[in-house]
């Protein structure tokens, strides 16, 4: 089978984020891989290992995303390609993201394309679905099970809690939602394997496109921080009392009961 | 310009989800006077036309048909396509729900538009529309502006105020006959898990209870306190995980995102999957035993103390509250 993951490499959203210039200050910022598409690469793996076939793991980025797309490899994935837009790109959005994806893949064959439901960092959801519209294949978002069997497909997504069964087939994107699976971390011999496994890089002349095709539909203006709140109140003196006083003040200050 | 602007409306149990007449307050922002039309798919929405038209619609078209009776994004979408192309508006307004999150990216795709998701907020009106949303799991926010073409984006629920219902207001409510035919995938079962009452995303008062709540059976006294609050129970995942609740009441990233006029979160550590789907709530209030929790950052008043305490004690000073 022909598998391929869609990777991002995203700043870790648990570590302090600054802004500066309108800028997400990135200067010694953790990145790893969207959380969302550890999913996508280890049931990937698992597909494979099932049905044959071989990973092939995605990434848009600049050179630092070769880390990234190193731990999928050493997770298990047999491939890795970077499509590597620094040079030709100041501005990207989803509908960017997307149309590279899907120059690459249109002809690639792929039986079976997995993504993250979402990116932690940019927190679209778009660009699975959108990859799928343009090859022309089915897709499925959020799901947490997924059993095939020749070209059928028996899925099971989460939609907002409710669990819907649903009947399809290849080729297919699915998007991962978590409880899909639990990543593995990459053992010692795999980092090692990694390190020889091939990864390509492209740039956007070689998939035949232009800045033009890809010319972004919509543009940030602005980053900023939430203003900060008046630091909470944590309330003091014996229990009761904080009580009172809390239903006090939701009651007269914040007005919400 | 003005603009003509497309709503997508959504059914929740034979009713019209709030997120909806959001959207079209959404609409009415950025449509600088033009006509904003509501949409209605499924296999019998015409009933629900009229209450899109007193919330600010000008008119309604549904599109009804066996197959639309559940959402499929190849369903949908040729509903979709087939009033675009009668209508060719200028703008489109969708929840960000499940069912927006799933179609609009197929939609903006097919037709090569922009598409800005998950909307908390908009900045000015009409053509200098600027749209704000949360980004980094919550912690930033950026303005996105849509360059030219057309407008696509798509809400999240209890942000933008809806416009008062007008009962005096009348329009058309016409319908589309579509041939819905070759889905790619066919839903086999849907186990509905989600409680009964009020709609856990759309609620203005939400409870949600962590791993600190011990046991299915720790979740009473939280019950109580929504109850009595007209509010609805949430959870973390922690909570969801150790099973002491379904995960229907998730809140966070991987689950419901909600954002109440208040919030209160009782053995909840305040993991950043869990404050990405609940920190834009008015007004929040952390209860829980560990000064050093991360949710007392983001709690607006906050009780050190044990849960098993508080909320009972919650519970009778409002109901004196109440009574007064
Ligand atoms: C504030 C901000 C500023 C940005 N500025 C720039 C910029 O100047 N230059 C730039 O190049 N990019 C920039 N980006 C990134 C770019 O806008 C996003 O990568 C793109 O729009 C995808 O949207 P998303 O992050 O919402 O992904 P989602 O649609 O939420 O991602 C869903 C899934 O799609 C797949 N996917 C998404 N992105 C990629 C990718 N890049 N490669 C492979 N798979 C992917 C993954 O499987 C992911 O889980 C910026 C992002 C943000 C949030
Ligand atoms: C990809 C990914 C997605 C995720 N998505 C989500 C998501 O959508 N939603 C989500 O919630 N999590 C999500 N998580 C999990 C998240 O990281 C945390 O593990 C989880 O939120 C922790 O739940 P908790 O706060 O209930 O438990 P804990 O972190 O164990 O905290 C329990 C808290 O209860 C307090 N406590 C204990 N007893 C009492 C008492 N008697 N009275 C008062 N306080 C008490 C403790 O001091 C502690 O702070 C996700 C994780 C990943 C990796």
């Amino acid at each position: 089978m022909n598998i391929y993951a869609l990777v991002k490499r995203t700043f870790d959203t648990e570590e302090r984020i600054a802004v500066s210039n309108g800028k997400i200050v990135e200067d010694g910022a953790e990145f790893i891989i969207n959380p969302y598409d550890e999913y996508a690469i280890e049931e990937a793996i698992q597909v494979r290992d099932e049905h044959g076939g071989e990973v092939t793991v995605i990434t848009i980025g600049d050179e630092e995303a070769e880390k990234q797309l190193r731990t999928a490899l050493a997770m298990g994935a047999d491939k890795a390609v970077l499509i590597n837009t620094e040079d030709d790109l100041d501005e990207m959005d989803e509908f960017t993201a997307a149309k590279i994806i899907a120059e690459y893949l249109k002809d690639k064959n792929a039986d079976l394309i997995l993504a993250g439901n979402v990116a932690i960092d940019g927190g679209s959801g778009q660009v699975g679905p959108r990859v799928a519209e343009l090859l022309g294949i089915n897709y499925v978002t959020t799901i947490t099970n997924l059993e095939i069997e020749g070209t059928s497909v028996k899925i099971i997504r989460d939609v907002e809690g409710d669990s819907e069964t649903i009947e399809t087939s290849l080729p297919l994107l699915v998007t991962a939602q978590q409880g899909l699976n639990e990543p593995r971390y990459p053992s010692l011999p795999g980092i090692m394997k990694a390190k020889k496994k091939p990864l390509d890089e492209l740039e956007l002349d070689d998939l035949d496109l232009d800045e033009d095709d890809v010319e972004a539909k919509t543009e940030t203006i602005e980053i900023y921080l939430p203003p900060q709140k008046a630091a909470g109140r944590v309330l003091e003196g014996d229990l009761s009392h904080q009580v009172k006083e809390l239903v006090d003040l939701l009651n007269k200050e914040a007005k919400v009961l | 310009m003005s603009k003509k602007v497309v709503v997508l409306g959504e059914a929740r149990e034979g009713a019209l989800r709030n997120v909806s007449f959001e959207a079209i307050a959404a609409a009415k922002t950025v449509a600088g006077g033009g006509e904003i039309v509501g949409l209605l798919f499924g296999d019998a929405v015409q009933s629900l036309g009229e209450e899109m038209i007193k919330h600010g619609a000008d008119r309604v078209i549904t599109v009804e048909h066996p197959h639309l009776k559940h959402y499929t994004s190849d369903g949908f979408g040729q509903a979709f396509m087939a009033v675009y192309d009668q209508e060719k508006p200028d703008a489109i307004v969708f929840g960000h729900t499940a069912l927006g999150k799933d179609l609009s990216p197929k939609i903006a795709s097919k037709l090569a538009s922009g598409l800005i998701s998950d909307v908390t907020a908009i900045d000015g009106e009409g053509d200098d529309a600027v749209f704000i949303r949360p980004i980094f799991s919550g912690k930033a926010f950026e303005k996105v502006k849509n360059k030219d073409g057309l407008l696509f984006i798509t809400v999240r629920p209890n942000n933008i105020e809806p416009l008062a219902k007008d009962d005096s207001r009348s329009g058309d409510v016409s319908s589309v006959s579509v041939d819905i035919t070759n889905l790619r995938s066919v839903i086999s079962e849907v186990v509905r898990k989600s409680t009964e009452g009020v709609d856990l995303s759309e609620a203005k008062v939400v409870i949600a209870g962590g791993r600190g709540v011990k046991s299915a059976e720790g979740f009473a006294p939280l019950e109580e306190l929504a109850n009595l609050l007209g509010g609805a129970v949430g959870a973390s995942r922690g909570a969801c995980d150790a099973d002491y609740c379904d995960y229907s009441l998730q809140i966070g990233q991987t689950g419901k995102v909600v954002t109440p006029d208040l919030y209160i979160a009782a053995g909840i550590s305040g993991a950043i999957q869990h404050m990405a789907g609940m920190s834009n709530s008015k007004v929040i209030v952390a209860i829980n035993k560990d000064p050093e929790a991360n949710i007392f950052k983001v709690a607006d008043y906050g009780i050190v103390g044990d849960l098993f305490e508080v909320i009972p004690m919650m519970i009778e000073e409002i109901k004196k509250v109440k009574t007064n």
